[in-house]
């Protein structure tokens, strides 16, 4: 393959996966917000376009058009670094992860008026993976830009110079690096099954069935994993039942209280970049990623591998919802107690049970 | 060094690869260098905490172009990630104000700066003399997690236990320091001035 095919192949990909990303974050608060509403026996959204589903675009072009406030008291710089540090380090996470297997492009003639030589040059076939990029620590990456990603909400808390903003920073600063170790811990087993750090190894390593019949998916053998992952992720992306630095009956708003127009949108985006994230990760590490039935034509055996990894995670941005309208908000005490005292321990000793099985 | 796809790591040519290597590696160091000069300049602790995070994951970069991409994501999460948000949640929860400028000391003008010139011409006199190969080229050395496992757990796995006794030491004088009967009364710690 060529260098200019190949750069020119990572930014189609790079502006695709970024275009999803964002259109799937509008939908998500749209789905969140309709499903919420229907669990609470009212409609959501209906007004904007049918079944409300032009409500994200009226959302965008409102908070563009919103006044754009910065108090007078707040430290200007970081008050304004922090909302992009926030949605730039949610979006980027994206790169390493794979959607699916890979596509084969060309082998197509090039037509002959054009110049030099590419007048009737042959492209390809190139084989191009559905990720932007596979790199052998993609995991690690996601999780160091997570961590990096907890400095949007500490600063924005820190420079509003708002009690409120600054006990939501506080809080968040304190729940992200507590639950960020539990979250590492409990992927460590996933890691040890597949025995790589490559997202794209540990799908592959998820092929084939137990027993004949039972998909390969590490959520079975990892299922205490599972549920250490999906706790301590619920808390990393500050949502209900962990969604303490925003908690509007103790803090206003929380970190993000003297934010308005686009730069309160940012954090909402990471938020709801952040959800994508982690169901995505979930969908990966312990659902066999686009793995699942495959049969028809050629062009459904090429679709229904993304088509499953879109399924899987639809249903996990679903639980989140469903446990944003079911569960009720921890205290901050049990909250730590949570964190340190059980799920810290559980994931160790799901880390060791792993160990000493693959060991024997 | 970094591992692409297969697919996509073969077809790049290795003077290409080089050569945006080298870029990198000059930016990468270029900032690191800046931002612990924007540490020690600035006069408000939480730019200081924030400058030695961008040196932080400099350096991280550094790493990972060296090809240590184990090391260099360790970095992030840990210092840049971990350790450099507890400095940021002290500094926020003590609401440090601005630091006091003073002229600076006589001894450091004196002595302090000639004395370091002069100890990192000598330390480079030497390295230069007494190193027979040629710099590492960028991308040339092995780390990826699968070499640095084995490394870190048979080979040095004594200096690795040791280390983590003594993080282990460490938070337990942290703990005991921290776990002294107050002082001062309890509001020491509310927000002054603003």
């Amino acid at each position: 393959m060529p260098i200019w095919i190949y750069i020119l192949a990572s930014v189609i990909k790079s502006a695709l996966a970024l275009f999803i990303l964002l259109t799937a974050v509008a939908y998500t608060v749209w789905l969140e917000r309709k499903v919420v509403g229907h669990m609470q026996n009212r409609w959501g959204p209906t007004r904007v376009g049918p079944f409300g589903l032009l409500q994200p675009a009226a959302d965008g072009i409102k908070f563009l058009f919103k006044e754009d406030l910065t108090p007078p008291h707040v430290y200007k710089p970081l008050y304004i670094a922090a909302p992009l540090i926030a949605v730039i380090f949610a979006l980027t996470s994206i790169a390493v992860i794979p959607f699916g297997n890979s596509f084969t492009f060309g082998p197509f003639t090039l037509p002959h008026f054009l110049p030099f030589h590419w007048a009737d040059a042959v492209i390809g076939p190139y084989s191009i993976p559905f990720q932007v990029t596979d790199v052998n620590i993609g995991l690690l990456l996601i999780l160091g830009i997570t961590s990096i990603g907890v400095y949007g909400v500490a600063l924005a808390g820190w420079s509003s110079n708002n009690k409120y903003s600054l006990l939501g920073g506080l809080r968040a600063s304190a729940q992200m690096v507590s639950y960020e170790i539990s979250l590492g811990l409990s992927l460590v087993g996933v890691l040890i099954m597949a025995g790589s750090f490559s997202l794209r190894e540990i799908v592959d390593a998820q092929g084939g069935h137990f027993l004949g019949f039972i998909p390969r998916w590490n959520v079975f053998p990892q299922f205490i994993g599972f549920f250490c992952y999906l706790m301590a992720a619920y808390a990393e992306t500050n949502r209900i039942p962990f969604d303490l630095p925003e908690a509007e009956t103790e803090l206003v708003a929380g970190y993000h209280t003297e934010y308005s127009a686009m730069k309160f949108a940012m954090f909402f985006m990471a938020e709801y970049a952040n959800m994508i994230t982690v169901a995505c990760l979930a969908t990966l590490l312990f659902f066999g990623g686009w793995h699942g039935p495959v049969f028809g034509p050629s062009i459904l055996q090429a679709v229904l591998p993304i088509f499953w990894f879109a399924a899987k995670v639809f249903v996990f941005l679903f639980i989140y919802i469903w446990v944003r309208g079911t569960l009720p908000r921890f205290r901050y005490d049990q909250l730590m107690a949570f964190g340190w005292k059980f799920l810290l321990p559980l994931s160790l000793v799901n880390l060791i049970g792993t160990a000493i099985a693959v060991a024997w | 060094m970094l591992r692409f796809g297969i697919s996509e790591y073969r077809v790049l040519s290795t003077n290409f690869m080089l050569s945006v290597h080298l870029i990198l590696f000059l930016a990468f160091g270029t900032v690191a260098v800046a931002g612990a000069i924007n540490l020690l300049a600035q006069t408000h602790p939480i730019n200081s905490a924030l400058s030695l995070i961008a040196v932080m994951a400099a350096l991280a970069g550094e790493y990972l172009l060296l090809g240590a991409e184990f090391v260099a994501a360790v970095q992030v999460i840990v210092y840049a990630g971990a350790i450099m948000v507890l400095f940021v949640f002290t500094i926020m929860l003590l609401n440090a104000g601005v630091e006091e400028r003073t002229k600076g000391s006589r001894v450091a003008v004196l002595i302090g700066i000639p004395g370091m010139l002069l100890g990192s011409i000598l330390v480079a006199c030497v390295v230069l003399q007494h190193s027979g190969t040629e710099a590492v080229a960028v991308g040339a050395l092995p780390g990826s997690p699968k070499t640095i496992g084995p490394l870190l757990f048979h080979e040095f796995l004594l200096p690795f236990e040791i280390t983590s006794i003594l993080i282990l030491i460490a938070i337990m004088g942290a703990v005991v320091l921290a776990s002294k009967p107050p002082t001062s009364p309890a509001g020491s710690l509310a927000r002054k001035g603003n």
